[in-house]
């Protein structure tokens, strides 16, 4: 529970429908001795006083019982690391997906079954269906959990082996976080609730209405929840210099155009911000970590149709096996595009796109779908 | 669930049914303002100056040594800002002394003086009881120690102090001696003369009284400045119109409480006796403070390589009401700075537990607490 809109919904309609429940809100790391811009010790966004009384306040309408468990340290290893090694690497990191794999989904779904706990809900807008291989997907999860529930005293976690969870978009195509839930595998999908990915946003604003919950909706942000000011560019100058390197600018030919203020500040397809005047706009094309060196062109030098993408996580568990036809998202908040996907050894796979794209960024998360289902996903590799 | 059990008396206490009823009247029948000339107020300010004089029996003082206040907190820092300011402004000196073991009520206000007022502060250690040395106190006093202030009886482990000799070598120096008794006024004596303090600090809700009212006893003729400017109510210590209800209801629990404390200190000793013995047959679980000079009420443990905060959600999902030493609220890991200074390493000190009995606890909730703390503990370490 955030004490945001989507978490409270989510315990009070899982309340409704009569379940047990219990609050949990985790206390995320933020920098240390960072103050916003009001003068306030900065906390992470996640877990400030503000969101933790709202967060336990909900809880309280409710008579569910909250507690806020601390992830501070492994956070900072597995999420805040991970973003400074990825920059370090001249990559662009994306570590909401680090979060879902290694703090949501572990640490956090092993400390509420730890708890007693037979599944563990959150507010993001995804569903999921547990659906027997052989019925195919069309199976409503809702149904196959009522019909063949386990007799006796089974926990209602604990399906008959056989059975695929799988991993599907929220209903509301445009508040879908499918994308960084794509980490999941069946492990973790057969003990997970996304009690808001049934509806669309505004009727989750009319249920939140309905349940009276008093949270204000604070605006969407796609900012990292530990930084103090949103400046991923100020937090990296200041937590991790290393990765902030002034270096050339150079064009295709390696010819030397003047000078970037560190990799890790610039994005590919970027055309704002550069610095350098040209006859035409002049892009992003691609970093050179080894030169430290920012490679830009025209636009004509954008535009890929294939990509490498590694660590790929099989929502479905058994990779597959043969090349075979999906889209694919690119970044989270891209459109999905017509792609072939080739698996190759080692978690990985080639994808050649039907269309060029401009902005494939290595680091981001490359997540496959086969129409509403989300196959599974891996990190665009350089 | 079977009926909840509440072990955390030490947190706080029901009010007692006599004290409300003796509140009561002075909501509505006799409301008026102490301040008064007329016979509304001539009957508030009977009302509060009889409560006065009850509470003033307890503790052995004159009426006129008490200040009422709004609990133990602001008892406490009135005391230490109050009495550090003034001594200093009689050219008196600039040192203050007090534990590693005080609530932050005294030890927050102490490290303020000393950062912001430019106070010279020593902090002493504890024994692996948790008792002050005598020698230490000694050994600390400087020719321009103004202050030392002493807790009666710990909060987190229950440990009392030597208070009467601290205050008799205080006092051979020329220097005031403080003692937060918010813990110990439930079940040890309050006789001012007899610990010879010159401060004593209480707030009501520890001891069946009402909560947001407390007492601090200034012995006559002891530098202080005033805590609240105003109409100069208290004797021109403590302005602000009395909390008339709060402070009977006060006066009536505490005369209660000495009534019954030897009755009530002979059970908890037996109720306390049995989880100490019980609690510590669980393999690395020790017992925390002193074994005999510790609160009657209190029982305080460390289990080694336990999260004590995880150890509290799930007794609480048990339907028993603990505490531990750190900020379990908020999720903070840190232990607490009393565990440490009793000299257990992290891997002790992370995993405290504090089980405080009190008026209405019964055997059965001892024995059926018993059990479950061991079997919880035994789940937690697989």
């Amino acid at each position: 529970m955030s004490g945001g809109v989507d978490s409270s919904v989510a315990a009070a309609l899982l309340k409704e429908q009569g379940h047990e429940v219990i609050g949990l809100m985790m206390r995320l790391w933020s920098e240390p001795g960072a103050h916003t811009a009001q003068g306030d010790p900065a906390h992470n966004r996640c877990c400030s006083p503000d969101a933790i009384a709202n967060a336990r306040y909900v809880a309280g309408m409710f008579d569910i019982p909250f507690y806020v468990v601390d992830a501070q340290e492994m956070f900072r290893r597995t999420v805040v690391d991970f973003f400074v090694d990825g920059y370090a690497g001249g990559v662009t990191p994306n570590p909401c997906m680090e979060c879902n794999r290694h703090i949501r989904w572990e640490f956090l779904l092993n400390k509420a079954l730890s708890l007693g706990a037979t599944h563990l809900a959150t507010g993001h807008y995804a569903r999921v269906r547990s659906a027997l291989p052989e019925n195919g997907r069309d199976v409503p999860a809702e149904r196959l959990r009522q019909g063949d529930a386990p007799a006796g005293d089974a926990p209602a976690g604990d399906a008959p082996p056989g059975r695929l969870y799988e991993l599907l978009k929220s209903v509301d195509d445009k508040k879908d976080q499918s994308y960084v839930l794509s980490v999941m595998g069946q492990a973790q999908l057969r003990h997970a609730m996304f009690p808001v990915g049934e509806f669309t946003k505004p009727q989750i604003r009319e249920l939140a209405r309905k349940f009276n919950l008093p949270v204000a909706e604070r605006p969407d942000s796609q900012d990292l929840c530990f930084l103090a000011d949103n400046d991923y560019r100020r937090f990296l100058a200041e937590h991790a210099p290393q990765v902030v390197r002034p270096g050339p600018i150079v064009d295709s030919s390696g010819k030397v155009l003047g000078r970037h203020q560190g990799l890790a500040f610039y994005t590919i397809g970027q055309r704002k911000g550069i610095g350098l005047a040209a006859a035409e706009p002049l892009y992003v094309l691609t970093t050179d970590p080894e030169r430290n060196a920012l490679v830009v062109g025209p636009v004509t030098g954008l535009g890929q149709t294939t990509m490498r993408v590694g660590r790929i996580n099989w929502v479905g568990g058994a990779p597959p096996t043969r090349p075979f036809e999906c889209t694919v998202k690119i970044r989270y908040k891209a459109a999905e595009r017509p792609c072939t996907v080739t698996p190759l050894e080692g978690s990985r796979a080639g994808v050649a796109l039907k269309e060029p794209a401009r902005d494939v960024t290595p680091g981001q998360g490359a997540v496959f779908y086969d129409g509403d289902v989300c196959l599974g996903g891996g990190t665009i590799l350089k | 669930m079977t009926d909840p059990i509440y072990l955390d008396y030490a947190a706080t206490t029901p009010v007692d049914s006599s004290a409300l009823e003796a509140m009561l009247p002075h909501f509505r029948d006799n409301f008026g303002n102490p301040s008064s000339i007329h016979r509304w107020g001539r009957n508030a300010e009977k009302a509060i100056e009889q409560a006065r004089r009850d509470i003033a029996a307890v503790l052995n003082c004159r009426p006129a040594e008490l200040v009422l206040t709004s609990g133990g907190t602001e008892s406490d820092n009135y005391a230490l800002r109050g009495a550090a300011l003034a001594m200093r402004e009689a050219g008196r000196g600039n040192h203050l002394i007090t534990t590693a073991i005080e609530h932050h009520a005294v030890l927050h206000t102490a490290r303020q003086l000393a950062e912001h007022y430019g106070f010279a502060l020593t902090v002493l250690p504890v024994d692996d009881c948790g008792r002050v040395r005598l020698a230490d106190v000694e050994a600390a006093i400087r020719p321009d120690t103004v202050l030392i202030s002493v807790m009666y009886a710990n909060n987190e482990m229950g440990a009392i102090q030597p208070i009467a000799k601290i205050a008799a070598l205080a006092r051979a120096h020329g220097v005031l001696t403080h003692t937060d008794a918010v813990q110990a006024a439930s079940q040890l004596a309050l006789d001012v003369q007899e610990l010879g303090v010159d401060m004593l600090a209480i707030g009501a809700h520890k001891f069946y009284g009402p909560k947001g009212v407390g007492a601090l006893y200034i012995r006559r003729d002891t530098p202080i400045v005033p805590s609240q400017t105003g109409g100069g109510h208290e004797r021109g210590r403590r302005a602000g119109t009395s909390n008339v209800p709060y402070i009977v209801g006060m006066a009536a629990a505490l005369g209660l409480t000495a009534q019954r404390r030897e009755a009530d200190n002979a059970r908890y000793r037996r109720l306390t006796g049995r989880l100490i013995e019980a609690v510590t047959q669980i393999p690395d679980a020790r017992l925390t403070g002193h074994p005999t000079g510790r609160l009657p009420n209190s029982a305080s443990f460390v289990f080694r390589n336990i999260d004590g905060n995880e150890l509290l959600m799930r007794l609480d999902l048990e339907g028993i009401a603990a505490s531990s030493g750190s900020a379990c609220k908020t999720g903070d890991p840190e232990p607490s700075d009393v565990i440490l200074a009793l000299g257990f390493d992290r891997s002790w000190a992370l995993g405290s537990l504090r089980l405080t009995v009190g008026r209405g606890t019964t055997e059965g909730e001892i024995e059926r607490t018993i059990g479950v703390v061991t079997r919880v503990v035994g789940e937690m370490r697989g």
